[in-house]
């Protein structure tokens, strides 16, 4: 069996611990959760000289106390999980800060190896470090890398085989806190030596050092593991307050001054400084990027490059995915044995697949986004973004960096949510994600062209000649402001109930500009792809699949509107009319209906009577072909050349159009008058009174589903709002995602769920609703229920179902209350009623 | 005006980061937060004694600031409850 150990890697944020992981681990890596919280723990392994090494990345920390979850996280994977080895990943060129947490692994006494990285950089700014004397000064391996070109990766993995095989471990160095400490550490310790359970669990100076701090974590650890705890918890009570009298400050302030103080002393042996050379560059670049006028605009150019490279770069390969499981559906559906089971053919294609395709459409978007995060925070732009941002959105009580997110949230909120994760502290993370869905994404978008087009005609408001005010971009605008209003409101009014606490003030490190890259800003793309599909997709899918049963199923066997017979009349209708082209073809009319009745049952051409009737129905045939030919060349070439009906060009091409025309005419008049008026009256009434019933079908379909039963029973506590059944039924397939709603509502006003009856929809709505309903309308698309996909992210974001049905119900109720009082209080007025 | 001990440990009166003005090097006295902050201060290297450079002050929003070789963004609020004392001049 291949001897296996475990190392762990720790170091500060920007020390380029995530490019030491990924050297070390290459592919053979995956990310999951801390258990119980929301700190991401990444793993991976590598072989070396035959020992299996386990490497797990402790979050990024500058410190190991119990303040943050992040750094309780780190503090108890090693206390609890003593990996052999811990490797610390050191900025060599900003020593003395990043040997801070170096010194507290020290104090915990476990294997350390020290990895400089970024030696290049430190020797550019003038530092020479002896290495050795490092080594030696702390009681650790010190290593010399250079991340992100893999420079002294190979020296790394051997130091890890090493020390965690046992061979030439060094003695982690005792760091001296002075007398006045010394001493007091001297009372406590053998307290604590005296209770086994207690020492072998943390290591007794460790413990003591920590109830000098008057670290909460370790005192419960102290209460819960010793049974007699007064005694030493009232010893270190005894020397805090001694020490407190000594030094007039608290206790760990000395402690933390101490381990300073030993840090200094250690570099002046070890680091040499030839040449003082300033990070000239990154200062050139803040000067310019954080400048008191240039730097919020420049951030907000920025930010619309990331809006735009996401959903723009986005937009194609999303077609591209929606196009081939739209294909794959039809290709299943077209191969499955007639007849066979179409319950599950039904589920397959239009439950499962939509579903699967309906996740997937989201991956681009979050590949994109995430590459430009990546980017940003690699370069070291995006701690630069939330300073310039911390001002504006200091006085909503969120931090700089949420912008980002609720900007994002305009075109998706599911990568918005997901970017979330760029915050600090757990309470920005959540305010922001509630009210990300307050921003109106893209799919809210298509929900207002409807709307609006339908009860807001355009007209100028206020004509100032050059400048014209108009009313449709104007409601547009109004919606989107009303959605951040209600996001800033809802965020100021979370900050004070639920999510209370004194606003994080911003304490954040400015790291020098570097360059990322490549590999690192693909594997923190494709890791954030994954666990979107694996995460959040399954319960998109799963969601979306429920969607479809309930919108789909009970089916109903006998439909109240007659629609077979109707079927047949306009079957039989359509053969009269292309019987009656008898005379102007000059064929036999028994011909004609022949040929009417096998194009209506869609089966291939009868055996025809006599030579000239075949003669003359095949003339027929051909002429229409000839004329739907030239018609779509005539489009296409409009299409081509980009021309307007009614311009210059577009007049010369439609005069040729009709001569080519004249010409085929003039080849055969009575064929070419039986193919024109059988192409332009005759099929397209047919179609539409095909397409009508099918219509009222799926209408009558929808209203007996569950869905629809459900929009009749909630009807009632809906009307207050002005909303009725068929915009209840709807707003149930909203769920699924928010576009679905104008499809739902083109399906239960039988005009079609496709595109190319929204005209017929809006018409349709504006006979059946006001102004003011379709105001509202949209106010409650804007804040009601997020789509299950907003609802999967924040669950996966936040850690557990409890932050995403609060999103869900909160924002639902909220949207009730608003709609309500905007409805009633238009009836009152008068306003659009 | 505002008098600075030049060179000297000593320092003048005491006064919070938020009113040092850009290029000014001064020395932390003290912090006047919570454990919590004063954790967060401590990691990021801001403890009594340590130097401080004013990098960038706008009067208004987070200020910039040198500490032990490191820039840190500090907060309006934060920097209000960071009592430092003046050393000297940058440059000289």
């Amino acid at each position: 069996m291949t001897p296996t150990l475990t190392v762990a890697l720790a170091g500060n944020p920007n020390s380029g611990k995530t490019t030491i992981f990924n050297h070390l681990t290459g592919a053979r890596q995956h990310v999951g959760n801390y258990p119980g919280v929301t700190v991401e723990k990444k793993e991976g392994v590598f072989d070396h000289r035959g020992t299996r090494v386990h490497v797990v990345d402790l979050p990024g920390t500058y410190s190991l106390t119990a303040y943050t979850e992040e750094e309780l996280v780190a503090r108890n994977f090693l206390i609890e999980q003593r990996p052999r080895v811990v490797a610390d990943v050191v900025d060599a060129s900003n020593l003395e800060r990043n040997l801070y947490l170096a010194v507290q692994l020290l104090e915990l006494r476990v294997p350390l190896v020290l990895v400089l990285n970024m030696s290049d950089v430190a020797e550019r700014r003038g530092f020479a470090i002896d290495h050795r004397r490092l080594g030696e000064l702390l009681g650790a391996r010190v290593v010399p890398t250079v991340g992100h070109k893999g420079i002294g990766v190979g020296a790394l993995r051997d130091a890890i085989v090493e020390v965690g095989s046992g061979h030439a471990v060094p003695e982690p160095v005792e760091v001296s806190y002075g007398r006045e400490i010394n001493e007091e550490l001297a009372k406590v310790t053998p307290l604590i030596e005296a209770d086994e359970r207690l020492a072998a669990t943390y290591g007794p100076r460790w413990v003591a050092v920590k109830l000098l701090e008057d670290d909460h974590q370790v005192r419960e650890g102290v209460e819960a593991l010793t049974a007699e705890p007064d005694a030493i918890l009232e010893a270190a009570a005894a020397s805090r307050r001694h020490l407190r009298r000594v030094f007039g400050e608290s206790p760990e302030i000395v402690l933390a001054d101490r381990r300073y103080g030993f840090i200094s002393g250690a570099c002046q042996e070890a680091v040499v400084h030839t040449v003082e050379a300033r990070h000239s560059m990154s200062d050139r670049i803040d000067a310019v990027v954080m400048h008191r006028m240039v730097g919020l605009p420049l951030f907000l150019v920025l930010m619309y490059v990331v809006f735009q490279f996401t959903f723009a770069v986005g937009e194609a390969p999303t077609n591209w995915i929606e196009a081939l499981f739209g294909w794959l559906s039809e290709g299943i559906r077209s191969l499955w044995p007639a007849g066979v089971a179409t319950a599950l053919r039904d589920l397959v294609c239009d439950g499962v697949i939509a579903g699967v395709g309906g996740v997937l459409t989201f991956v681009p978007y979050i590949m994109l986004l995430f590459l430009a995060i990546a980017f940003l925070e690699d370069t070291g732009y995006m701690a630069r973004a939330a300073f310039v941002a911390d001002r504006l959105m200091h006085r909503i009580g969120l931090h700089g960096k949420s912008f980002i997110p609720m900007l994002l949230g305009f075109g998706c909120s599911v990568p918005a949510i997901m970017a979330t994760r760029t915050l600090d502290t757990r309470r920005d993370r959540l305010t922001t994600m509630l009210v990300v869905p307050l921003m109106s994404c893209s799919a809210r978008f298509v929900i207002y062209t409807v709307m609006v087009g339908a009860f807001f005609a355009d007209r100028v408001l206020v004509d100032l000649g050059v400048v014209k005010l108009r009313l449709q971009p104007v409601m547009y605008f109004t919606i989107y402001l009303i959605g951040v209003a209600i996001a800033v409101v809802a965020a100021r009014v979370l900050r004070a109930t639920v999510l209370r606490g004194e606003t994080t003030p911003l304490v954040m490190e400015l790291p020098p500009y570097r360059l990322p890259t490549v590999p690192g800003l693909l594997i923190h793309m494709w890791e954030r792809a994954w666990m979107f599909i694996r995460k959040a997709g399954t319960v998109i899918l799963g969601v979306s699949i429920v969607l479809w049963v309930i919108t789909t199923y009970p089916r109903k066997e006998r439909f109240e509107g007659a629609y077979e017979a109707r079927l047949e009349a306009a079957r039989r209708s359509f053969v009269e009319a292309v019987t009656a082209l008898g005379p102007v073809l000059g064929a036999p009319p028994e011909a004609m209906r022949a040929l009417a009745e096998a194009e209506a049952r869609g089966s291939g051409l009868p055996a025809l009577g006599g030579a000239p009737a075949r003669d003359r129905l095949s003339r027929f045939l051909e002429v229409r072909d000839d004329l739907l030919k030239l018609e779509g060349g005539l489009a296409r070439e409009v299409a081509r050349a980009g021309v307007t009906p009614g311009a210059p060009a577009h007049g010369a091409l439609a005069v040729h159009h009709k001569l080519r025309l004249d010409e085929l005419r003039g080849r055969d008049p009575g064929a070419y008058d039986a193919a024109e008026r059988y192409l332009h009256q005759i099929l397209p009434s047919y179609r539409s009174a095909l397409a009508e019933v099918e219509h009222a079908k799926a209408a009558e379909l929808l209203g007996h589903s569950l869905a629809g039963r459900i929009g009749h029973a909630i009807e009632p506590a809906l009307r207050p709002l002005g909303f009725d059944w068929k915009i209840a039924t709807a707003l149930i397939g909203a769920f699924a995602a928010k576009e679905v709603f104008v499809a739902q509502m083109g399906i239960v006003y039988a005009v079609g769920a496709g595109e190319a009856n929204r005209a017929a929809l809006r018409a349709r709505l504006r006979e059946d609703y006001t102004p003011l309903q379709g105001f509202c309308l949209m106010l409650f698309c804007l804040v009601s229920m997020p789509c299950v996909a907003t609802i999967a992210a924040t669950r996966r974001e936040s850690g557990g179902w409890r932050w995403a049905l609060f999103q869900l119900g909160g924002l639902t109720a909220l949207a009730y209350v608003l709609t309500l009082v905007a409805y009633q209080f238009g009836l009152l007025l008068g306003i659009g009623a | 005006m505002m008098m600075w001990a030049r060179g000297g440990a000593s320092g003048g009166r005491p006064l919070s980061l938020s009113e040092v003005r850009e290029g000014r090097r001064v020395r932390v006295m003290g912090v006047n937060a919570g454990m919590g902050l004063t954790s967060r201060l401590t990691a990021m290297g801001v403890v009594p004694g340590t130097e401080v450079l004013m990098v960038s002050n706008q009067g208004a929003g987070p200020a910039v600031v040198e500490v032990r070789g490191t820039r840190l963004a500090l907060g309006r609020g934060m920097t209000r409850k960071i009592l430092v004392c003046g050393l000297e001049q940058a440059g000289q």
